[in-house]
């Protein structure tokens, strides 16, 4: 380069744009069971590799392989399954309650289900998610009540944050789910800040912090890092990598960095990078993560290489920005097929019994819904009180809160 | 009763508190091992071990998002801003989760957590260690925002806070810290030990969150002020020779609504006096309030009298500065209108 040459700015740029062939060529997909399972006592810096490829459990022919693979059981897998079909049911109908204008907005998991399904299942009672606002699978694995998840979606009178949250940003400190705040990325420090709180207690209790590829670029996520590192703190840092954040590819966010699991490895931090489509990897690798937080070895952070199938929100249209058939071309396939095709292999489940096990689960999800409906909706129906608008504010109302809620006339 | 400069005070309620009880925990950057740049925590790790008062990376956001999960966990963090004019990074987690948290989870989860700031000017600070932001957290549904102005207030108030279930920005003018100062900067400084406001009780005491204190009595003006204002207020009331009643707000949110209307229908006059900048500042909030609350026994105008629309200087500290002879130029004109 001649001393003469100006500067110019480097913009990333997605491989393909609407109208363009998907081309997912450049993502390097190792074969299943093709990447090692370290001990979990083992050095951060014996496993830097890990943070450059992909933990895959389930082949191409459905079947479990390698050292991550044989951790969980066929009823268990069987449980898994049905909370992915269940939460993916639970979406498409909460897609058309929000089309029919029974609530303003949500915002659905299609092709991520794995992700919070199968980390759920690593964890124990008691220990705490910071999740975003696309790990409702959290909920559903855990049993939390469709009705109640539903009643907040419709800001109805059963609503349990009283129709004061915007939907889906649930809050469940029972089934270990933070409350879901809009800014993107606070919750990742906080739940660092959760788990050094668990270890000052010396109690046994994990944290689960989350959040997205294009999230990752916000000030928080450094500085849970920072402090997850210089704590130890028992904690495990789950990046989920869709590949978008709404619009805007993953490239932005991630930079020259390779990948996001690698940015761990500067921390110090154990950093793993999982097929996020892979329900046996997810939690194989989850339950790795959790093992090491709780033996007290400190934090893991986890890359889920996933592909955000669905529009960004119910605000959203993804034909503007990529390729229409883009999902489809995802090389790491379907979440819920995947491990379908490997329940089928193992003679455990049948193409006639997921058939009839999706009829089962939409009609689990039509009856609560019309349950949670005669509780009302946005705009119909029995809805929390004015009142309840100035309660919670703070522990006791002070005074002029009361004044005001005088002056509405509640 | 002992006396205590205001950093002895402060350090003695968290000294009172960490004692009693075992979930207090206290970091912020140079807060462990060093005690402080100020020394507000001088002796609390050794006394209390490493895991319940530690140092900080720096990272203001860091600081206040870990210590929101914290407080979500069930401890109550008492964390340490070094510099109210270094809050900033961490003002998304204050006003958009700590003061959140209980209302947009009804309650599910809160955030019992006070945060420490020094704060204001008068020390030649410049435009990075002298400013006053309160006005940026009364804003702010779900916070509280308190202003002590002496050791005893500053101990009672800061155990108050930290036994408090909701979070609470603590402002400590970092101007009393040892010693009262009434903006005279051309006279020596007389330290807490000479002041009766130095007398701090030992042990576990509280003031209450939401009350206002009358400073000094009177009946010709009521002069709302708080943190180094007090003093400068009380100063200008004497130098001038003006009956005016100085209230010490003490909390800014909650308000002590009662005290302040009580004071300007007995005095029919009111000055309100701050350091932070004029314009929105938390002064136009007590203007609008005493004037919808006290409208019929007002006789002259509100004034105010604040630091002026502009970054704080260094140089022209005591131009920018409102001493008492601004304030008690406002005294007279109130008067006299």
């Amino acid at each position: 380069m001649s001393s003469s040459e100006r500067l110019s700015l480097h913009v990333p740029e997605p491989a393909v744009r609407p109208g363009d062939t998907p081309d997912f060529s450049t993502v390097k997909i190792p074969k299943a069971g093709a990447v090692p399972r370290p001990e979990v006592d083992a050095d951060p810096e014996s496993m830097r590799d890990l943070a450059f490829s992909i933990i895959r459990v389930l082949n191409r022919n459905g079947e479990a392989v390698g050292p991550w693979a044989g951790a969980l059981t066929d009823d268990e897998l069987l449980d898994g399954l049905r909370h992915m079909m269940t939460l993916r049911a639970f979406d498409a109908r909460m897609l058309i309650a929000q089309r029919q204008g029974k609530t303003s907005f949500y915002m659905q998991h299609l092709g991520e289900e794995a992700v919070s399904c199968a980390f759920r299942k690593a964890l124990k009672p008691g220990d705490m998610n910071f999740p975003t606002y696309r790990q409702a699978g959290l909920l559903i694995a855990n049993g939390y009540p469709m009705v109640d998840m539903m009643s907040q979606i419709f800001s109805n009178a059963r609503d349990p944050l009283k129709g004061r949250q915007l939907p889906v940003m649930y809050s469940s400190r029972e089934h270990g789910f933070f409350t879901i705040s809009g800014n993107l990325a606070t919750q990742f420090v906080q739940a660092v800040g959760w788990a050094m709180a668990s270890a000052i207690r010396n109690d046994d209790k994990i944290a689960a912090a989350w959040i997205g590829d294009g999230s990752t670029a916000e000030s928080d996520f450094h500085a849970a890092l920072v402090f997850a590192s210089t704590y130890k703190a028992p904690v495990v840092l789950n990046v989920v990598n869709n590949q978008w954040a709404i619009s805007t590819f993953q490239g932005i966010a991630r930079g020259g960095s390779g990948t996001f699991a690698a940015r761990g490895i500067g921390f110090g931090i154990p950093s793993l990078r999982v097929d996020g489509n892979d329900y046996l990897a997810v939690h194989a690798v989850a339950k790795w993560a959790a093992e090491r937080a709780r033996r007290n070895m400190g934090p893991t952070l986890i890359e889920y290489v996933t592909y955000r199938v669905g529009a960004h929100s119910t605000s959203d249209d993804p034909s503007a920005y990529r390729p229409k058939t883009e999902s489809a071309a995802w090389p790491l396939g379907d979440p819920v097929i995947r491990l379908k095709n490997h329940l089928i292999g193992r003679g455990v489940w049948s193409e006639e019994r997921h058939k009839q096990s999706e009829a089962e689960i939409l009609d689990t999800v039509i009856t609560a819904q019309k349950e949670a409906e005669s509780f009302g909706t946005l705009h119909a129906g029995a809805k929390p009180s004015a009142r309840d608008m100035f309660d919670g504010v703070f522990a006791e109302m002070p005074p002029h809160l009361r004044r005001q809620r005088q002056q509405a006339g509640v | 009763m002992p006396r205590m400069t205001m950093i002895e005070a402060i350090r003695d309620a968290m000294d009172v508190m960490m004692g009693r009880d075992e979930t207090v925990v206290v970091y912020g950057e140079d807060v462990g091992y060093f005690g402080g740049v100020f020394r507000c925590t001088q002796g609390l790790q050794q006394k209390y071990g490493k895991t319940r008062c530690f140092d900080a990376p720096i990272s203001e956001s860091g600081i206040v998002g870990t210590a929101i999960g914290m407080a979500a966990y069930g401890l109550k963090p008492c964390v340490e801003i070094q510099f109210a004019d270094y809050m900033y990074p961490a003002y998304d987690h204050i006003t958009q989760e700590a003061a959140r948290i209980r209302y947009r989870s009804n309650g599910d989860f809160t955030c019992p957590l006070v945060i420490r700031m020094p704060t204001g000017g008068g020390i030649f600070g410049g435009q990075t260690h002298s400013q006053s932001v309160e006005a940026l957290f009364t804003h702010v549904c779900g916070l509280k925002v308190v202003v002590p102005c002496n050791p005893y207030d500053a101990k009672g108030l800061l155990i108050s806070a930290i036994e408090d279930p909701d979070p609470v920005i603590f402002l400590e003018p970092k101007r009393l810290y040892n010693g009262p100062f009434d903006g005279h900067h051309d006279r020596p400084v007389t330290p807490w030990s000479k002041h009766e406001a130095g007398e701090v009780q030992a042990g576990h005491y509280t003031v209450p969150l939401g009350k206002a204190a009358v400073a000094r009595p009177g009946s010709a003006v009521t002069v709302l002020a708080y943190g180094t204002m007090v003093h400068v207020a009380l100063a200008a009331a004497a130098d001038a020779g003006i009956d005016a009643e100085v209230i010490d707000l003490r909390t800014l949110v909650p308000l002590d609504l009662d005290t302040i209307v009580a004071s300007v229908r007995k005095t029919g006059r009111c000055l309100v006096v701050h350091e932070a900048t004029l314009t929105s500042g938390f002064g136009a909030e007590l203007v609008s309030l005493v004037q919808e609350n006290c409208f019929h026994h007002l006789e002259a105008p509100v004034v105010r009298v604040a630091g002026w629309d502009t970054p704080y200087p260094h140089a022209q500290e005591w131009d920018y500065f409102p001493g008492p002879g601004r304030v008690g130029r406002a005294l007279q004109e109130i008067l006299e209108s």
